[in-house]
């Protein structure tokens, strides 16, 4: 990887905070539709089922401006939901109980003002809370309760750890962030966290490059024989996450001349067995506006829920409730389907 | 001159090599699938012992399929190169170790 911009595409008056230059640049790679694709192997089009995921993305502020980013977060991002917004959020998940997990993204979520209302009141309906955690965030100094707060209301972590080495960690997420990922885990460990008694630590891998990432299983094997090893540390599972090429890893695949060939490794590598299980099938994606999406990438380019599909919290409450949908897509979408496949929750195909 | 005897496309036609023989090739693949599957070993440390070989061997193609392989499992460049200069210090060794027998001639014919 090169090293890291300071600030967000965005705040550099980026062409590629566009997200029309970004499905653009896409298309000019020459790769084929994601819908031809599809229908190629017989699955177009995608279908969304029953939404069990609520994954909701409070706003683009973060303390780190990591070189992946599919996001485009950083420290000069402002977009924060609302309370009027969080609430809305609350009443969607007591009308339907089918949506078992309330999936909490950014940016960093915990610096969101909602935040804890969220966590709060989801564990209050008993739902399951993810927590998508960059763990530097939880050594800032607003945050020095956040952990308990987060075991007093058994919410899951799922945080960010590229390499269980300084230079890859590093390189992917800022000079010093192993360091302190190191730190924020072994808080999350002394609070009980990834110690096999509730509390759920999940930790995710992104490649740190233009490739896939390797197998999940065997990643995991590396991750905890190394992490207990060296630094004493245990977790629960490992995910293994395909980078999305979009925002700041699209800007980091120009400048280093990786564009075309990643989107021909992502094409050549399309498995049709995990375009059956991508997450877009059992997720609804919420924006920090209230706006909704297929996915957290979907939202990233703008790209609403469509097809008659209501496309905001409040259409959504208005309407007699969610029912199935046709998935919005893009070239973005080979990044899900592309070798053992890639969601939230990891490889989705074996 | 533009041609060589290594080109990196020919790596994609590897396959070929089953065209005469394919119960060669097919017994080939089936055990250099089973090598490579997690067991004792993980793939990252697989990998990284393939691109040593590679090293040793001095072969282009799995210069570039193992560095390619040992990222993708997770290693970073320091633990690449330290794998490099394992092979190197290996095949340095090897060299020097067989000093011996020129010292075990030499003792025996010299004066």
């Amino acid at each position: 990887m090169r090293p890291l911009p300071i600030v967000s595409l965005r705040a550099r008056g980026h062409l590629l905070a566009a997200p029309a230059v970004q499905i653009a640049a896409l298309a000019r790679t020459g790769v084929p539709g994601f819908e031809d694709v599809l229908a190629r192997h017989g699955r177009a089009p995608l279908e969304a089922g029953v939404i069990e995921v609520l994954q909701v993305n409070v706003g683009k502020l973060c303390n780190q401006t990591c070189g992946h980013c599919h996001v485009d977060a950083g420290p000069d991002r402002r977009e924060v939901m609302s309370r009027e917004t969080a609430e809305q959020v609350i009443e969607l998940l007591k009308r339907h109980p089918a949506m078992h997990t309330l999936d909490v993204t950014g940016g960093a979520p915990e610096l969101n003002p909602q935040f804890r209302f969220l966590v709060e009141q989801a564990a209050a309906l008993g739902r399951r809370v993810i927590d998508r955690c960059n763990l530097s965030v939880l050594l800032l100094p607003s945050q020095h309760d956040v952990v308990p707060f987060l075991a007093a209301h058994r919410a899951e972590v799922t945080a960010s750890l590229p390499s269980f080495r300084a230079s890859g960690t590093d390189a992917q997420r800022g000079e010093g962030v192993f360091a302190k990922s190191l730190e924020a885990l072994q808080l999350l460990n002394a609070a009980g966290y990834g110690k096999g008694g509730g509390l759920v630590l999940n930790l995710v891998h992104n490649p740190v490059g233009a490739f896939l990432p390797g197998d999940q299983a065997s990643l995991e094997r590396d991750y905890r024989r190394e992490l207990l090893l060296r630094h004493g540390i245990v977790f629960d599972q490992l995910y293994t996450i395909t980078n999305m090429p979009i925002n700041r890893f699209l800007e980091h695949l120009e400048t280093s001349g990786n564009l075309e060939r990643y989107m021909e490794l992502l094409v050549a590598s399309f498995n049709p067995h995990a375009a059956d299980g991508v997450m877009c099938r059992s997720y609804l994606s919420v924006g920090w506006d209230g706006a909704l999406y297929d996915c957290d990438f979907n939202q990233m380019l703008e790209l609403r829920a469509n097809h008659g599909a209501p496309q905001t919290l409040a259409a959504l409450l208005a309407a007699r409730g969610p029912t199935t949908r046709r998935v919005v897509t893009g070239r973005h979408c080979f990044g899900c389907t592309a070798g053992a496949g890639s969601s939230c929750g990891g490889a989705v195909a074996g | 001159m533009s041609e060589t005897y290594y080109r990196p496309h020919d790596l994609s036609r590897f396959s070929e090599m089953g065209k005469e023989r394919p119960e060669l090739w097919a017994k080939f693949l089936d055990y250099y699938n089973s090598v490579f599957a997690d067991g004792a070993l993980t793939a990252r440390e697989k990998a990284l012992i393939a691109l040593g070989v590679a090293h040793a061997v001095q072969c282009p193609y799995c210069i570039d399929a193992y560095t390619q392989a040992s990222l993708q499992n997770g290693a970073d460049r320091e633990q690449l190169t330290e794998t490099v200069h394992v092979a190197c210090a290996i095949r340095g060794g090897a060299s020097l170790v067989h000093g011996v027998q020129m010292r075990n001639v030499a003792d025996k014919l010299g004066m």
